[in-house]
């Protein structure tokens, strides 16, 4: 296997982004950043690969138009995927392992706010038992939630301690779009909204839009003096249906996890939009009481739509560049209720590359 | 003035799938006011049935009847409901293990506040007045607070006329924004003007103007006003009827280069008979009265020609 390595990260994350949903208006300064970071410009990009839906833009096509933003005249190698661009960054990943390039620009846009984003993410689901019937994002969790407050798995006090660290630590971020730690009793004390999730439970509804860079080998050290170098990168999936899992565990996860090797993981960035869903990461993760969690503040702070699991990768990896941490842990979730997972696990070393 | 326009959108699609003979037997179910479960090889009895075994990816062929009673396993709160949901009051979702299944099952159960349910709580299916073989063919579930009222189940499949089809209309709505770019093209349009953008790095003028440039992805910024007039590079006469066409065929759709742009605009050519229509012909924009105008490219009525000699070939040649 080829030593590829993060070597380039930028995001935006807002409440409301007043332009069009084909983002071209975000990605711009993005790869503008990427190029920045890198000293490239976008023909030293040997391949494209976005993550976005149609149905978040409201129009068809929305992710050709994005290709604007590359810039196609002489055309360049590109992808795309109906998933949370940290699949996009998989796809990537794979393009570089086979040889064919050596480096990759990946990124990532939605415009939530457009729609009704807990209504419009009903389209994932089963179309002939679920769909018609409309059941949104907030609930599916509150079912997820409360079957583990029933089974004694977790309770409403650990999740307002997700909440609480997680707003405590979006402060430092300047992406963050909810912030302002309190305490677990005040969170308790705020009203239920789905009951069992209270508001804060929920990651907010969140526009923006994220691009990394991954560069194989000498590529990577010509530009980096830390590069996130990707040592294990899995994803498994579960069944769609609420009914046929155990709500409280994460079987994919799980299988992910036994595929790449987390001893000695500083940090971890969970992709869990609902606070209860990082206790049962935390679980099927198996990480020690020291593994710092998402010290960027997470999903809870901030959670763009295709590109929230992409972001948990590029903050996982600026631990390693800025030499915080030597091994780290980015985590994505696509489909409802966590049904599909993925790891990335990158290090400031190419020892325990993936081989 | 707001940064962009933007303007609601709905849009909406009935999707007509075929359920295969699992999901057909479920739906045909559901109509016939019965609950059909399937068996798993590891000996759970599911609903809706699953089309595949998990273990052994046999399809399934065994089905049970299940009872229309069942406990809520878990439940949540549905404060704010969307469009479509069972209810556009508050109500809560569950799932609920029915009497003779050992899986819950997803759908709403109709109870006023979220005091009056509780996990391990007796429900009953309320049946749709009308059944057509749908998931909706269940309204939703309702408490049973005494075993003794549980409605039984219906009579039994009507096995020569299964479900075979589901239409499920779907429907989004939308507030779609323009650009900025695209919100000065649109009003400059409200004031009878044509406005580009002009790429920094290629020169080239957009037309309507762009985030970037498609060609070098950067952002085009120096705004210009193009011409009223321009050539044909290429056209299409329409001789085909379709849903929503507003102008009676033969017609003639064209790509019409506008002095100053490098990019064409598609528009209506009239004031010309459709075998006339040609490359390099010159045109010009036929307004709409002023009142009519909006943020629009169809402020422009038509283009009609301007009566001068066609426009030499090497003057769009690129621009094909």
């Amino acid at each position: 296997m080829r030593d590829v390595a993060v070597v380039g990260f930028a995001q935006r994350q807002m409440e409301e982004f007043d332009g069009s949903p084909t983002c071209v208006e975000l990605l711009v300064p993005l790869f503008a950043e990427c190029y920045e970071q890198t000293g490239w410009n976008r023909h030293d990009i040997g391949f494209w690969c976005s993550g976005s839906s149609d149905y978040l833009a409201g129009r068809s096509f929305s992710f050709v138009s994005a290709v604007d933003a590359i810039g196609v005249i002489p055309p360049v190698n590109e992808s795309h995927v109906e998933m949370d661009a940290a699949w996009a960054l998989y796809e990537a990943w794979l393009k570089i392992q086979t040889g064919e390039v050596d480096t990759a620009l990946v990124y990532g846009f939605g415009k939530s706010s457009a729609g009704v984003l807990r209504r419009t993410l009903a389209l994932q689901l089963d179309p002939y038992s679920m769909t018609p019937l409309w059941p949104d994002t907030v609930s599916l969790a509150g079912l997820q939630a409360r079957a583990g407050i029933d089974a004694g798995v977790w309770d409403e006090r650990a999740m307002a301690e997700v909440v609480d660290r997680s707003l405590t630590d979006a402060e430092k971020n300047e992406y963050a779009i909810r912030k302002g730690g309190s305490s677990v009793d005040e969170l308790l004390a705020r009203p239920m909204y789905a009951d069992p999730l209270r508001k804060h439970d929920c990651a907010p509804v969140t526009d923006g839009a994220a691009a990394i860079v991954l560069a194989a080998g000498d590529r990577a050290r010509s530009v980096a003096d830390r590069p996130a170098w990707i040592s294990g990168f899995a994803h498994n999936v579960d069944p769609i249906s609420m009914g046929n899992r155990d709500l409280t565990r994460s079987p994919s996860t799980a299988a992910a996890a036994s595929q790449v090797d987390l001893t000695g993981v500083e940090v971890a960035e969970l992709h869990a939009p609902f606070s209860h869903q990082e206790l049962v990461l935390r679980t099927e993760l198996g990480l020690a009481d020291d593994v710092a969690l998402n010290p960027s503040g997470g999903p809870l702070a901030g959670n763009p739509m295709f590109t929230g699991g992409l972001i948990r990768l590029g903050e996982a990896a600026k631990r390693v560049w800025d030499g915080s941490a030597d091994k780290v842990l980015g985590h994505a979730t696509s489909g409802p209720a966590l049904q599909q997972n993925l790891l990335c696990v990158m290090g400031s070393t190419t020892e325990g590359a993936q081989s | 003035m707001p940064r962009t326009l933007s303007a609601p959108v709905t849009v909406a699609f009935d999707y007509t799938r075929s359920t295969g003979p699992v999901i057909g037997r479920f739906l045909t179910g559901l109509r016939d006011g019965v609950v059909v479960a399937g068996r798993t090889s590891d000996g759970e009895v599911v609903v809706p049935p699953l089309e595949y075994d998990p273990v052994t990816h046999e399809a399934t062929t065994g089905f049970v009847e299940v009872s229309p009673v069942g406990t809520v396993t878990s439940w949540t709160w549905v404060p704010e409901p969307v469009k479509g949901q069972p209810f556009d009051r508050p109500f809560a979702f569950a799932l609920v293990t029915l009497d003779g299944a050992t899986r819950p099952f997803f759908h709403a159960v109709d109870v006023a506040s979220p005091d009056e349910i509780s996990t391990g709580m007796r429900v009953q299916v309320r049946w749709a007045p009308e059944r057509v073989g749908a998931i909706t063919d269940i309204a939703c579930f309702e408490p049973i607070g005494d075993e003794a009222d549980a409605r039984p189940a219906g009579g039994g499949l009507l096995e020569d006329h299964l479900v075979t089809r589901v239409v499920t209309p779907v429907s989004l709505d939308y507030l779609y924004a323009a650009s900025p770019e695209e919100s000065a093209f649109y009003r400059g349009l409200n004031e009878g003007r044509i406005l580009g953008q002009r790429c920094p790095t290629c020169q080239k003028v957009y037309v309507p103007p762009r985030s970037a440039c498609p060609a070098d992805g950067t952002p085009t910024a120096e705004e210009v006003e193009v011409s009223q007039t321009g050539t044909i590079t290429t056209f299409c006469i329409v001789n085909v009827p379709f849903l929503g066409q507003k102008i009676v065929p033969p017609y003639v759709s064209a790509y019409v280069l506008l002095d100053g742009a490098d990019i064409a605009v598609l528009h209506l050519i009239l004031g010309v008979p459709a075998d006339e229509v040609r490359m390099g012909m010159r045109v010009k924009a036929v307004w709409k009265p002023r009142e009519e105008w909006t943020y629009s490219l169809e402020n422009i009525d038509h283009f009609e020609p301007t009566g001068d000699p066609d426009a030499d070939y090497d003057t769009y040649r690129h621009h094909l």
